[in-house]
């Protein structure tokens, strides 16, 4: 162990066994106690009307004098090296104005990559565009610039290459055989174990143990990917489609060796995300090729486009093992297997993180490794690890049910830890078996029979099933925001984050009326342009909670200020900022509410217009110190066609215990979204891989199946609404909790209906034939 | 996509001779062919709009109706008389693409349409001998669920992706057409052709040829048809395997029957030979389920389709055996 990493670990136990009060969330944020405020109010969406009526702006949708139009093409082969670029044709077809490739791009530095350092943004490290060798089947070889799409589009048409190819790792098969252990899991050791988990699988009797596959997934947000860009006095101004406004900025002055401050992106309305709307090649192509022409530049990936350079969620082979007592209790919980990766990225799709949070087990095994492979590094998707992962290992939980005899949500009561399972840690907060209780209430769980095949309607065979999803409580190091508050006691907040359409923008002017006391209408937030203060990830589950410290820190601050502006005439005179609160547009003592003043007042009094603070969030020392996640319990009803195997949703219900809800409307969207696209995982999205040239051969919305209306039912959503006492305002991330559970409930529920187990996605019908 | 130069056409005569042009392709909702020449799979010099054509839906005087090739397929799918006296074209329609697809295909850009197939689409990165003869087929040996299992040929393993024409193969449908050279009528299940050696010829249609009209025979068993369409997901989603049947009984028995398959072969499959081996039996779903296996006999399956012979087998039986229960 270098000194360092022993430095790292003593600091790490040191914040373990800290008291919680030195803890951020070490004392619960007094908001949490605040009933009937506008914080868990269910307000409309500030920007839905602006979206409505298209008056919202998105990156491709920027004017620029002189702007250039851009067709990238693709490499066909997964490795080896470009023997001929013929663009000749190209370079004199009408409208023209660069084609770039290798052989003319400009000296570029690679994307620092993702994880490597705090703003680091980029998908791998590998070179771009900076010589003839290929990576991966779909990189791109030549840009095109013309005056119009149409010609950039037809231009690149004209565009052939020829290659020498070298054998090339691109059947995962194949590629399992050398599958070895990443340095960590998202910071977590890859394997962990206690006892010998393997002996007590065997000694136990009652045990499962299977194999799951899950295939590669595409991101397909509705807005492409594209950027609007251009150069000026040698700084570089982007409109992007972005959830990593400040990163990207960073990395982008990296690759061309700028200072930071000289890269702007801006990016306040984005089209979805899930993951995908990171820092990618097309944005350095974009950049680089607007420098050489010197005219701004407009690039928007074609849908083909995005499947061949934006990664999707990775492939993976899990084995999940149990073994328990004749009551169920675990004697023994092994959860291990392979995801595809590449040699240059970092992003091993954690689905073993689920095993380690969930059950209480006397030994366990838990581990995963990676597989390189020759492709596009692949990325986050809406809860990478955790879907997937949960598909595995809640399928598995459900099959050990039937095998002992019991419910299954009885399993999983019995097996419910005190504190985490592998860590140790105390959770934050965890009511779990609570919100099974009042999901099977609600959903009418005591209907189903635990036999198989029992229900009939018609043609089809009902079934009901159930599973667990669980997603971390992640808040991210670099929060800060800008508070301002003007002597008309109007309040601006400002950070760089992002909205995506979760809703951040309305749940956040939500959180800063409150946290100021004012009224909603006297709050305006700016957000989505990395000239903004802090660096926040839309990823992760994690914004909500990192812009709520940052506020709850710049809020501090801005009191401390405000005392002292009020000065000895003021109410507020020789008061802490612990003694006061905002309320009522202004502070106010807490002892006696009516004894305080207005902020417009303190402001005129001290003659200023307005008075602004930027304060940092503390760093996240919470995640090391208690186990922090939100769960949910998911059930479906689903029918299976006894003719043709085609399976349909007819119920989905989610109860989710994910702390404090913000906003129940924007919430139930969220958890509905996800949901949605958990019917997608469980039942149809698939990225056809032909392993014989490691392609992609269905890049295209028509091909690529995600649930069209008809596929998805009524969704029942529901909370239990408790505050974690350890979070801002004591609420947890719900982007991504919505689509754990949702593949391994339907499978569930496929096997109650049919009685047939599939352990490998999507659940098509030739499988359950 | 390639320049090209669009011209709209009022009458056939103009259709006609815009079409001589060098290059020149007819042009409907452009749904399909448009797509296509984004793609650069197709590279037509002209289009001639054929939508201005007739659209007309009209009776006969033999009882049957007449469709113009410019009809849109929503319009076909609501009109009264299909629904009442073709019902299977009527569902068949309303199981393909989605509403705004519907709104703009017509008839004859139906019937043209081209395959679904990954390898045909994948221009730049696969081989395909449909798009470039001789080139050789990725699809035999790659991703082939959606593939042929009936009639496929080692340069072709494609299938025909509409589910109006199967309807249309089982309404005995005729194809009126018109070149310079005059007019001609095609019976629909002669229309569009096996790959054989040669899968970039998809139909009998000559270069430069029209499709005016689409006649359907007046014909009683069709008031008892329906269509049925298995796939991936509920809808908007191709055909895995479709079924479009008629029946008619006498008594217990058969007394005439149609019979065709979708997304199984290269063009809509008549199942000739399951209607042979049925007209005259009594109609049980047991001898329901021995046409089908009469039918499939010959199938065969690649490497990832194994499956649509069994799934074909049980939605034939099926099909029948609901049109037999409402006959009864
Ligand atoms: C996403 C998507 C999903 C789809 N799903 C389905 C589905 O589930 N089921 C299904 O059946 N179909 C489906 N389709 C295909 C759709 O039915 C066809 O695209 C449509 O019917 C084509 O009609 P069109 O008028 O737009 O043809 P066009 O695109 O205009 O033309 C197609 C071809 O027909 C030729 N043509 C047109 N009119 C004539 C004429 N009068 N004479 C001679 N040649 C002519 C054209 O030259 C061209 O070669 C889908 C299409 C899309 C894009």
């Amino acid at each position: 162990m270098s000194l360092k990493s022993a430095a790292m670990k003593l600091m790490q136990k040191a914040i373990e066994h800290a008291p919680d009060s030195m803890m951020p969330g070490g004392k619960p944020d007094p908001l949490i106690t605040r009933k009937h405020g506008i914080v868990g109010a269910p307000v409309t969406r500030i920007d839905g009307p602006l979206k409505v009526k298209g008056a919202a702006p998105f990156a491709a949708e920027f004017e620029a004098e002189g702007l250039l139009y851009t067709a990238v093409a693709f490499s066909t082969i997964a490795k080896g090296r470009i023997t001929s670029l013929d663009t000749s044709a190209a370079e004199k077809a009408p409208g023209v104005r660069l084609v770039m490739t290798h052989k003319n791009a400009p000296k570029l530095k690679p994307t620092p990559m993702f994880n490597t350092q705090p703003k680091a943004a980029g998908p791998s490290d590998l070179p771009i565009m900076q010589d003839d060798s290929i990576h991966w089947n779909g990189e791109p070889i030549a840009v095109v610039l013309a005056d119009t799409q149409e010609q950039a589009d037809y231009a690149k048409s004209l565009i052939s290459a020829t290659y020498k190819e070298e054998p090339a790792v691109i059947d995962f098969d194949a590629a399992m055989k050398n599958a070895h252990e990443p340095k960590t899991i998202l910071g977590e050791p890859p394997t962990i174990n206690e006892g010998d988990a393997e002996a007590a699988l065997s000694a136990a009797p009652n045990l499962v143990d299977k194999t799951y596959t899950t295939p590669r997934h595409n991101h397909n947000p509705i807005e492409l990917h594209g950027v609007t860009l251009f150069w000026e006095d040698g700084e570089l101004y982007v409109h992007d489609s972005s959830q990593t406004v400040a990163q990207s900025a960073w990395t982008l002055a990296e690759v061309f060796g700028l200072d930071e401050k000289k890269v702007h992106i801006w990016s306040p309305y984005v089209g979805g995300g899930f993951g995908s709307k990171t820092l990618w090649q097309h944005h350095v192509l974009a950049a680089a090729a607007s420098k050489m022409a010197d005219r701004p530049v407009r690039l928007v990936l074609s849908r083909e486009g995005v499947y061949r350079t934006v990664g999707g969620r990775t492939t993976t082979q899990q084995r999940v093992a149990i073994g328990a007592d004749a009551d169920g209790r675990f004697q023994s919980l092994i959860h291990t297997g392979v995801a595809a990766m590449t040699e240059h990225n970092d992003c091993p799709e954690q689905f073993t993180f689920p095993a380690r949070h969930l059950y209480a087990t006397k030994s366990f095994l838990i581990g995963q490794k990676v597989a390189d492979m020759d492709m596009l590094a692949n990325t986050f998707m809406r809860a990478p690890g955790e879907s997937i992962g949960t598909f595995a290992l809640e399928s598995a939980i459900d099959e050990l049910a039937e095998q002992i005899g019991i419910d299954p949500i009885e399993l999983r009561a019995r097996n419910e830890p005190e504190s985490d399972p592998t860590t140790g840690k105390q959770f934050s907060s965890r009511n779990l078996i609570k919100a099974y209780r009042d999901g099977a209430e609600r959903f009418g769980w005591n209907s189903r029979s635990a036999k198989p095949a029992a229900r009939r309607d018609g043609e089809w065979l009902v079934g009901m099933g159930c599973a667990t999803g669980t997603y971390p409580y992640y808040r991210m190091p670099g929060g800060k925001a800008r508070l301002t508050v003007s002597k008309d006691g109007f309040v601006t907040a400002e950070f760089a984050a992002h909205e995506m359409g979760m809703g951040t923008a309305t749940t956040q002017t939500q959180v800063v009326a409150e946290r100021m006391g004012v009224a909603q209408q006297c709050v305006q937030i700016n957000y989505g342009s990395s000239d903004l203060a802090g660096v926040f990830l839309a990823g992760g589950s994690s914004q909500s909670a990192s812009i709520g410290a940052s506020i709850h820190a710049a809020h501090t601050a801005l009191v401390e200020q405000l005392i002292k502006l009020a000065g000895s005439k003021s109410p507020l005179h020789g008061l802490d900022a612990d003694d006061v609160e905002s309320r009522d547009g202004g502070l106010h003592t807490k002892k006696d509410p009516s004894h305080g003043e207005s902020y417009a007042a303190i402001l005129r009094r001290a003659g200023k217009d307005e008075l602004s603070v930027e304060e940092s969030a503390p760093p996240p020392m919470e995640l090391q110190h208690w186990s922090m996640h939100s769960f949910s319990a998911i059930f479906a009803e689903v029918g299976v066609n006894t003719i043709t195997c085609e399976t349909r949703v007819r119920r989905l219900l989610g109860s989710f215990d994910c702390g404090r809800i913000l906003n129940p409307k924007t919430a139930t969207s969220q958890f509905r979204g996800g949901m949605i696209m958990g019917i997608g995982l469980a039942l149809m999205e698939e990225t056809i891989w032909d392993s014989r040239k490691g392609r992609i051969m269905n890049p295209s919305l028509a091909e690529y199946h995600v649930p069209v209306h008809m596929d998805v039912p009524e969704i029942d959503v529901m909370w239990t609404d408790i505050p974690d006492p350890h979070t801002p305002l004591g609420a947890r991330g719900i982007g991504e909790i919505g689509i754990t559970g949702v593949g391994a409930a339907i499978a569930n529920a496929i096997y109650n209906a049919c009685g047939k187990r599939i352990r490998e996605l999507p659940i098509t019908l030739d499988k359950l034939m | 996509m390639n320049p090209f130069t669009y011209a709209r056409a009022e009458q056939a005569e103009d259709a006609l001779k815009l079409a001589e042009a060098q290059g020149a392709r007819f042009l409907g909702g452009g749904t399909n062919l448009v797509d296509l020449m984004r793609e650069t799979i197709e590279r037509p010099q002209s289009l001639v709009d054929v939508t201005g054509l007739s659209a007309a839906i009209e009776e006969t005087s033999a009882g049957g109706l007449r469709i113009g090739a410019a009809a849109r397929n929503s319009a076909v799918a609501e009109h009264r008389l299909v629904r009442t006296l073709y019902p299977v074209l009527s569902r068949a329609l309303l199981a393909g693409a989605s509403g705004q697809i519907r709104n703009m295909a017509t008839l004859g850009g139906n019937i043209m349409q081209r395959t679904r197939c990954a390898y045909f689409y994948d221009d730049d990165g696969s081989r395909c001998n449909k798009r470039t003869p001789g080139q050789g087929c990725d699809a035999a040996e790659g991703f082939n669920r959606y593939h042929a299992i009936l009639g496929a040929s080692p340069s072709c393993v494609a299938t025909h992706a509409s589910d109006m024409c199967v309807a249309l193969a089982v309404l005995d449908a005729v194809i009126h057409l018109r070149s310079p050279r005059g007019e001609r009528t095609v019976p629909f299940v002669d229309f569009h052709r096996l790959p054989g050696e040669t899968p970039q010829v998809e139909t009998v249609l000559e270069p430069g040829e029209l499709i005016l009209t689409v006649e359907l025979p007046a014909n009683p068993i069709a008031k008892r048809s329906t269509y049925r369409k298995v796939r991936d997901r509920s809808s908007y989603a191709f055909a895995l395997v479709s079924v479009a049947a008629a029946l008619e009984l006498d008594g217990g028995k058969v007394k005439d029957v149609r019979l065709a398959l979708g997304g199984v072969a290269h063009k809509p499959w008549r199942a000739l030979r399951a209607e042979e081996a049925l007209r005259g039996r009594e109609a049980t779903p047991e001898n329901f389920r021995a046409a089908a296996g009469a039918e499939l006999i010959d199938a065969k399956p690649l490497r990832y389709n194994a499956f649509k012979i069994e799934l074909a087998a049980r939605t034939i039986t099926a099909v029948l055996q609901e049109l037999a229960e409402e006959a009864q």
